[in-house]
């Protein structure tokens, strides 16, 4: 039995028309129910809704075999698992955003707020930068409005938020978008289901 | 005396076999200190699992660290053996923290380092005892071998003088990550096509047989040629010392490890239901050279702290 992970809400939706049609259907999962497991003996998977920032911990500690979850999530954690795949949905990018016209007075330590800590952190670190990072876990955008950073690093996929909130997007960091991932133990047991999904997902994927 | 196996845990259990079966192999117990000088390890952070240590001083006045790695120690202290060959095997605790969420955890490892001038048939014994101390903690376990030689040689024509390209290309490998590769080769505009050596290497995956057939008609140049060699060597010996073990081996270059400390095999070795590798090793003489020794070296850890929830009954020891 294949366990896979997908992350809850309108991405794994899409997901899992990906899995059903590589050959790894489960119908029960798209049931209008409070339900969160669901299997089929018939093509030997178990699916499981988990809270997409989430998906990463169930593969690398084994309780799924497989799953998806954004690359923003992988670069943030690095969870030690594969990525097997990218299933080029819920395309976005990790970006620098501030005020309209912002420009970066090097002579200042640059404020920055963001949930994605690390890839901040590496990112400007890369530049030689020196920053003041201020972990916030929602509203990003509110932060260099009331003073509180210069900038904020976060998604942005259409950048309408940014632009209600006079904000713009000032560098790209890097795309994002869904990523297969496997447990790297699962993997050398389960090798033959886990590269047949891979393999029918790559051609769903290539196909479209 | 004999002590009753409903004495020990799993971990003590499979502990004292694995020793068991390292001293019947001809290799010698070493024994160490739980504390090391500290600046052996902020010398070689890299090659440490975990950069945190725990340190304190000495009532001399002295910064010591409670050991975070065996085989630095035993590369310390121990001196060349020239022609010879020197076996050792350890059973240790080490001490270390994951991540900085995680907080200090002791840690406890049972494996052996043999140091010499390393031979084709040494190199297959290290990996026989490899197999062997899974299959010893379970009948549905799995050794990964991989070449980093073979490798490097991949990765350094693609990545060229660039050590950045060549450890992201390395992370990307670990990963099994094919189109990341392509990523960052047309990002460093790295002429398109050019990857495709590095990606069909990691694509191989399977019995010894398979791949090996597989990478007979990689592009040929003689070093890579001599290291393939090597490899099969080193996975043909596993099989005539043990007929069976042969259906446990994987070869699969996604099993890497530092290139400036190991070079030549290196390998990974899992069981079934545990998520994390339990036991880990390779020829490091990059780190011999780099403590001043003139020896080649090659060694393994289990470890016994994942092992723990190892079902019940399934333990062979």
């Amino acid at each position: 039995m294949l366990n896979i992970a997908l992350p809850k809400g309108r991405l794994g939706e899409q997901v899992y028309g990906l899995f059903a049609r590589a050959g790894f259907e489960c119908p029960a999962v798209l049931e209008n129910s409070r339900k969160l497991i669901f299997e089929n003996a018939e093509t030997g998977v178990r699916y499981f809704w988990v809270k997409p920032s989430d998906v990463a911990i169930y593969v690398a500690r084994g309780a799924a075999d497989i799953g998806v979850a954004g690359k923003d999530i992988l670069l943030e954690y690095r969870p030690d698992v594969y990525e097997l795949l990218d299933l080029k949905l819920g395309k976005c990018r990790m970006a620098v955003a501030g005020p309209a016209g912002f420009t970066d007075r090097k002579e200042q330590t640059l404020r920055v707020a963001t949930k994605f800590s690390r890839i901040a952190r590496e990112y400007y670190a890369g530049q030689g930068r020196d920053i003041d990072i201020i972990h916030l876990n929602g509203s990003i955008e509110i932060a260099p409005i009331l003073g509180l950073t210069d900038v904020i690093v976060d998604i942005v996929e259409t950048g309408k938020t940014l632009k209600e909130n006079h904000l713009e997007v000032l560098e790209t960091i890097v795309p994002i978008s869904a990523r297969l991932i496997a447990n790297k133990s699962g993997f050398k047991f389960k090798t033959d289901a886990i590269q047949r999904l891979t393999n029918g997902l790559r051609k769903e994927v290539d196909g479209n | 005396m004999w002590i009753e196996d409903r004495l020990m845990d799993t971990q003590e259990r499979i502990g004292y076999r694995l020793m068991d079966l390292y001293d019947t192999n001809g290799y010698n117990r070493y024994r160490m200190s739980k504390f090391e000088e500290y600046d052996l390890y902020s010398r070689n952070r890299d090659f440490l699992l975990s950069e945190n240590v725990i340190t304190f001083t000495d009532t001399n006045g002295r910064l010591m660290a409670m050991k975070p790695d065996v085989t630095l120690s035993i590369v310390k202290n121990m001196k060349d053996a020239g022609r010879d060959i020197r076996k050792l095997y350890y059973y240790e605790h080490v001490y270390r923290a994951a991540d900085e969420t995680e907080g200090f955890r002791e840690q406890t490892q049972v494996g052996l380092e043999c140091m010499g001038q390393i031979s084709a048939a040494c190199i297959s014994g290290v990996l026989t005892l490899a197999a062997r101390s899974l299959q010893l903690c379970s009948e549905h376990s799995v050794l990964e071998i991989s070449h980093l030689g073979i490798l490097k040689t991949v990765t350094d024509e693609l990545s060229g003088e660039h050590p950045e390209i060549k450890t992201s290309l390395l992370h990307c490998v670990s990963e099994k990550n094919t189109h990341g590769i392509t990523d960052i080769c047309r990002e460093a505009g790295i002429e398109a096509g050019k990857e495709e050596t590095l990606q069909r290497l990691i694509g191989l995956y399977g019995s010894p047989e398979k791949v090996l057939e597989e990478l007979h008609v990689f592009p040929e140049s003689a070093k890579l040629k001599e290291m393939i060699s090597e490899l099969e060597h080193a996975v043909s010996g596993i099989r005539s010392a043990q007929e069976q073990l042969n259906r446990h081996i994987i070869i699969d270059f996604s099993a890497t490890e530092d290139l400036r400390y190991y070079n030549g095999i290196a390998f990974k070795g899992f069981i079934e239901g545990i998520p994390e590798s339990v036991l880990s090793g390779g020829q490091y003489d990059g780190l011999m050279r780099r403590m001043g020794r003139k020896d080649q070296a090659i060694g393994f850890a289990v470890f016994l702290n994942r092992l723990e929830r190892l079902r019940e009954g399934e333990s062979h020891a």
